[in-house]
């Protein structure tokens, strides 16, 4: 059944640490991960609690295929109340970490309460403690796991930590895993800061079993790795290029943000891209990136490491950067390069360094870099309040500078850490946030890829590519290429997407293999391990559930629908060049069919209808 | 006409020596096909998914027909993604 069946929880506040059978009923219509675990915290959490308080808990969870042999299967999630947005949080992280969990025999752990002194969680199989954190608070994740490791004399140790701009109450901190893998989004990272909690540090020798039909499970299992063998992007374009090879597609389209997303191409986009990082540099004759990696059972293996040129000023007598290191990802290559118009490759990847090493969420970081280089150059952040940085854009020395303040929560790192929404209300000009639900944007303007100003608009973690990754089929032509600019069936894609990858991000597998697998490769898969019937239609049936739970999680938290929207700037300033030259975001026309096909009334309300069909 | 080809990702070693990072540019006959443009630099149509015109994307049938103008541009990617 690939289920451990079993719960940890810790309440911080007393101190004590239970196991607890999982709740299989719920199982059956949630699955696993994002889905089970916003259930949890959507019965356990009322929604309008303090985020930062004692009343929201901080959930670790994986998914049933989390551990086991299938491709991919390492993915674990994030889920609590977001301090950035106010709404759920469910943030997905790879490397190894899930599947370690797993094989200490734990489907989820929850963490409820506060403690009242920095602790962290050592977990080796049935064992587990809350141990003080006294020595660890105030370092780096870097620190805090090469800590854990001298302390726990065990290299195969798996820790998931907080850096200091978490302790500093940056809104946007991460969680992260395994030195350079992120639960990156909507400041997980901040809540498990506030619960006085600095590290989960787990040791798994169990192994996975309990899969309900073992043979079948690998057949399923050796048939869905050929298909991403076989694929042209798993199998050559991820590994290869990473997420990176979509910068200059981007650009191409007229659909890359840039400069606080006044503009929608970069003239230095392949300066910072996939192809770039793949270039010798001058100094040393060394490319930035290292090699491909992958994470825990993989096949794909996206991920990038890097090095920074080390004459380049940011690591100027800093040999500590002087390695490899987690390199950029697309989405930290725009946000820190386009989006503040930095187009320094070397100076990018060290503030990408920076942001793994103290848990920053690069995207949220970057955007709202971006926002105060539009307030400084609109004059209405000075010298005066940054503590004398020029907050120009293009200035790579300001990047750099803001990320080390930030990671710190020093100087005007502070203000930094507000995020962009609050950033930009702080200095009187709400309007220069680009942010949906006060969370950042990624890197597809939606003026030039129209579905994806849907996804933002009605995501349930606030702006975000992977609630709705209609970039796939709009850009990229998966499953089916669809026309960027048109609005014409957006709703029923971005619904489709949103359904399916909720699903997905339940199962315990990487959303990347949709780029070669549809469901009827992923059900199989899940079948075989799970007991109950995993069709794919029960696949997509669950995912409209969750999708459904987290919106109510969400009205109960006070969101309204006419949150459901864009910035100004993307719904009435056009595009300025490119395919989108002269086009705003038409959100009015997609919007009204999107709410028709969720079975939600003309103002975004949950019919009672719809909570009957999914026992809500 | 001149048209500037711009090939990507694991493309860019069909560029010819001396090219400008991802770009170069040629002389076509007017009346040209991105097909015909394709096969002038000996990239397989196979594996030229990706195809845009001054960054609007040729669907099959549109990359054989003579469409191309004078200073088009014409970029083209393998099969990829990101996220
Ligand atoms: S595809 Fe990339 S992000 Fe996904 S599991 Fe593999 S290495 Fe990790």
């Amino acid at each position: 059944m690939a289920w451990t069946r079993k719960i940890l929880r810790i309440d911080l506040t007393s101190g004590t640490c239970t196991a607890e059978a999982l709740n299989m009923a719920w199982a059956a219509d949630y699955l696993g991960q994002r889905g089970l675990a916003t259930k949890y915290l959507s019965e356990e959490v009322d929604p309008t609690c303090d985020a930062l308080g004692p009343d929201n808990k901080l959930i670790m969870t994986t998914g049933p295929l989390t551990g086991t042999m299938a491709s991919t299967g390492g993915r674990y999630s994030v889920v609590t109340k977001s301090p950035l947005t106010g709404l759920v949080a469910c943030s997905n992280s790879g490397g190894f970490i899930g599947a370690e969990m797993k094989n200490a025999g734990w489907d989820m752990i929850i963490f409820e309460g506060k403690s009242p002194e920095p602790v962290y969680l050592y977990v080796e199989n049935d064992t587990a403690e809350l141990r003080s954190a006294a020595g660890l608070w105030g370092k780096s994740v870097w620190e805090t796991d090469e800590l854990l490791h001298k302390t726990h004399q065990d290299p195969l140790l798996r820790v998931a930590c907080i850096g200091r701009s978490a302790e500093q109450g940056c809104l946007y901190a991460a969680v992260v895993n395994d030195l350079h893998r992120a639960a990156g989004r909507s400041g997980v990272g901040t809540v498990m800061a506030s619960k006085n909690l600095k590290a989960v540090a787990i040791r798994g020798t169990k192994g996975v079993g309990n899969v309900k039909d073992p043979k079948g499970f690998m057949d399923a299992v050796r048939a869905g790795k050929q298909v991403l063998a076989d694929n042209a992007v798993t199998g050559q374009g991820l590994p290869t290029y990473g997420t990176q090879v979509l910068m200059n597609v981007i650009n191409g389209i007229g659909a890359m943000p840039t400069r606080n997303m006044r503009e929608v191409q970069f003239d230095g986009a392949h300066k910072i891209s996939g192809e770039a990082m793949h270039e010798p540099r001058k100094s040393d004759g060394k490319p930035n990136l290292t090699t491909n990696a992958g994470c825990f059972g993989c096949t794909i293996a996206c991920g990038r490491i890097s090095t920074v040129d080390r004459g380049h000023f940011s690591v100027e007598n800093k040999p500590e950067y002087w390695g490899n290191s987690g390199g950029l990802e697309y989405e930290a290559a725009w946000a820190l390069g386009s989006d503040t118009g930095v187009d320094d490759l070397d100076a990018i990847t060290y503030v990408n360094f920076v942001c793994n090493e103290d848990g920053i969420d690069p995207i949220s970081f970057g955007a709202t870099v971006a926002a105060a280089m539009e307030l400084f150059e609109e004059g209405a952040i000075t010298t005066a309040d940054t503590g004398g940085i020029d907050l120009s854009f293009n200035r790579a020395d300001t990047l750099v500078k803001l990320a080390e303040l930030t990671a710190k929560g020093e100087g005007f790192g502070k203000d930094i850490g507000l995020g962009s929404k609050r950033l930009c209300e702080k200095y009187g000009r709400p309007e220069l946030s680009m942010t949906v639900k006060s969370q950042e944007f990624p890197a597809y303007d939606p003026r030039g890829i129209q579905g994806m100003g849907l996804a933002y608009a009605t995501s349930n973690r606030g702006a975000c590519h992977l609630r709705g990754y209609t970039v796939a089929s709009e850009v990229l032509g998966i499953p089916v290429k669809t026309d960027p600019l048109a609005t014409e069936g957006k709703a029923e894609l971005v619904k489709a997407f949103q359904d399916a990858t909720a699903a997905v991000d339940s199962s315990g597998l990487c959303v990347f293999t949709t780029f070669a697998w549809s469901m009827e490769n992923i059900a199989p898969q899940v079948d075989a391990a799970c007991e109950g019937d995993w069709s794919v239609d029960k696949m997509l049936e669950v995912g409209e559930r969750i999708w459904n739970l987290e919106r109510d999680f969400n009205m109960r938290a006070g969101m309204t629908a006419d949150q459901d929207t864009l910035p100004k700037r993307l719904l009435k300033d056009a595009a300025n060049v490119g395919p989108a030259k002269g086009r705003v975001n038409d959100l009015d026309k997609m919007l009204p069919e999107y709410y028709a096909l969720r079975g939600w009334t003309a103002d975004g309300q949950i019919t009672p209808e719809t909570r009957a069909r999914f026992g809500l | 006409m001149r048209v500037r080809l711009e090939l990507y990702a694991s493309l860019m070693g069909y560029l010819p020596a001396g090219a400008n990072r991802h770009a170069t540019e040629c002389e076509l006959p007017d009346g040209s096909t991105a097909h015909e443009l394709l096969d002038r630099f000996g990239v397989p149509r196979d594996k030229a998914h990706l195809v845009l015109r001054n960054g609007v994307f040729l669907h099959a049938p549109e990359r054989d027909a003579p469409l191309l103008v004078d200073g088009d541009v014409i970029a083209v990617w393998p099969p990829v993604a990101g996220g």
